[in-house]
């Protein structure tokens, strides 16, 4: 379990985060959501520890992370597995190497256990036989899935994902969002996601911390988003009529009713 | 081992080509101005050395050897710090600067008065080459003001400037590299910041530790 208690970060004059605390529970998918700009990637640092929050601290398993002095804390980044936006993968290295490389830092296992380990995440993530390749002759979706790989390999306790359908196409982040919520069950980890993909909302959606200019606007299950009254957050959630439309569908299956003022028949022709 | 076969060999073929021409443009216009016949014709190889080992070799190799590998390890780290590489290390709990940095500069220590040992030698028998070839001077007279005077101290002064140049070599790049905001753009910008730099602090350096030690 990780948690956030009253963030703060600034940079200069300008205030990023601001008074910002939640709880993302283990075996769940964790999103923080909101508009580019509005913090959730410096969220996500401060709470990996890239940056240092000016103030707040950031538990993972109660205990303070923030206030840990180096050693503390790269005991505590053993347990962290991330999957960054671009994939960053090691250009120099090839797909085994890459996935091998917290393994040679953190463990004295023979060479024979590791590859076994790293051909074992690799075709978790449906990606055996391409130990050889370099990161440049792989596809978009093909490097987050070796980075999602090299993220889990060590098995953690925490696995954040900043972006992780950036880039990609429908079909694939599909994919992705599958991998990861099921890494997430199967390894009983606390994932915490950072995204603008509203499918990725709905569909893995456990927890949602909704953020709008470094604040906390709004928390809650995706369920909840269906039945949010925030105007903020459906404007950033449904921005499309598509999506409004979606939205309302949901909301008549659920309920059997839509509570606003657009048009039902506008929905419901063929 | 990576980043001396990255730093050492990589640049090896560019320090010969420049060494060897050196050592012969230097036979050739140490010749043009030893107009006097009192002055023995083998003057002119003790000339050609002492400037190669004293100057050509350490500082204007190193000046190369700033744009070569200088440009090289910023645009590396740069392109690391952009594309979040350096990121991934850090939160796996590395010491990005002792992982990254450290085998750089280790690597430049190494092998930078190495390429400096072997651009005096080639640029020693590029003037050799050069002025038997021009008909200037005779091989036998050139090796006789070859070995005639010869300092020892001069080659111990060109490897004290060869390590001070290399830390800087692999240093400052690496500190714009490292510390490079951006794109693209900005990683460019960053490698011609540090080799810039590189080039002015070597010289620098070269007449503090000339104006020290000779």
């Amino acid at each position: 379990m990780i948690e956030v208690k009253n963030i703060q970060k600034q940079f200069g004059d300008k205030t990023v985060i601001e008074d910002v605390s939640a709880s993302m529970e283990t075996g769940r998918c964790n999103l923080i959501i909101g508009a580019s700009g509005s913090g959730k990637t410096v969220l996500m640092k401060c709470m990996v520890g890239l940056l240092k929050p000016d103030r707040g601290e950031v538990y993972y398993n109660g205990t303070d992370f923030t206030n840990m002095d180096a050693a503390q804390k790269t005991q505590i980044r053993k347990e962290i597995g991330m999957l960054f936006q671009g994939s960053a993968l090691f250009d120099s290295l090839n797909v085994e190497q890459n996935i091998m490389f917290p393994l040679n830092m953190f463990t004295q296992d023979s060479f024979a256990t590791k590859l076994k380990r790293v051909n074992a995440v690799l075709e978790r993530v449906n990606l055996a036989g391409v130990n050889k390749k370099f990161p440049a002759e792989l596809s978009g979706g093909m490097k987050k899935r070796v980075a999602l790989a090299r993220a889990v390999v060590l098995n953690p306790k925490y696995l954040f994902c900043d972006e992780p359908n950036s880039g990609l196409d429908p079909q694939t982040s599909l994919v992705i969002d599958k991998l990861i919520r099921e890494l997430t069950v199967e390894y009983n980890i606390t994932t915490v996601i950072n995204t603008h993909d509203m499918n990725s909302v709905m569909e893995i959606g456990d927890y949602i911390l909704y953020m709008y200019q470094g604040k906390k606007e709004w928390e809650g299950t995706r369920k909840d988003i269906i039945f949010s009254k925030n105007q903020l957050l459906n404007d950033f959630i449904f921005a499309s009529d598509f999506l409004k439309d979606a939205k309302d569908m949901r909301m008549l299956e659920e309920t059997g009713k839509i509570p606003n003022e657009r048009n039902m028949d506008e929905l419901t022709r063929p | 081992m990576h980043q001396c076969n990255e730093i050492g060999f990589g640049s090896l073929g560019i320090v010969a080509i420049i060494s060897v021409f050196i050592g012969a443009v230097s036979t050739i216009q140490t010749a043009y101005q030893l107009v006097s016949p009192l002055i023995p014709i083998s003057t002119i190889a003790q000339i050609v050395r002492d400037t190669v080992i004293l100057e050509f070799a350490p500082t204007l190799v190193c000046i190369v050897l700033a744009g070569v590998a200088g440009s090289r390890i910023a645009s590396e780290l740069g392109n690391m710090r952009v594309s979040e590489q350096i990121d991934a290390l850090e939160i796996m709990g590395i010491n990005t600067k002792a992982y990254l940095i450290l085998p750089k500069i280790a690597a430049a220590l190494l092998m930078i008065p190495l390429l400096v040992i072997i651009a005096m030698v080639l640029g020693i028998w590029g003037g050799r080459l050069a002025g038997t070839a021009a008909g200037i001077i005779p091989a036998n007279l050139f090796d006789k003001g070859l070995t005639s005077e010869f300092t020892p101290y001069n080659v111990f002064f060109a490897l004290t400037k060869s390590y001070a140049f290399a830390f800087i070599i692999s240093s400052i790049p690496a500190f714009f590299g490292y510390f490079v905001r951006g794109g693209a753009l900005e990683i460019g910008r960053a490698s011609t910041k540090a080799v810039v730099v590189s080039c002015v602090l070597i010289l620098f350096a070269d007449y503090i530790l000339s104006a020290l030690l000779l």
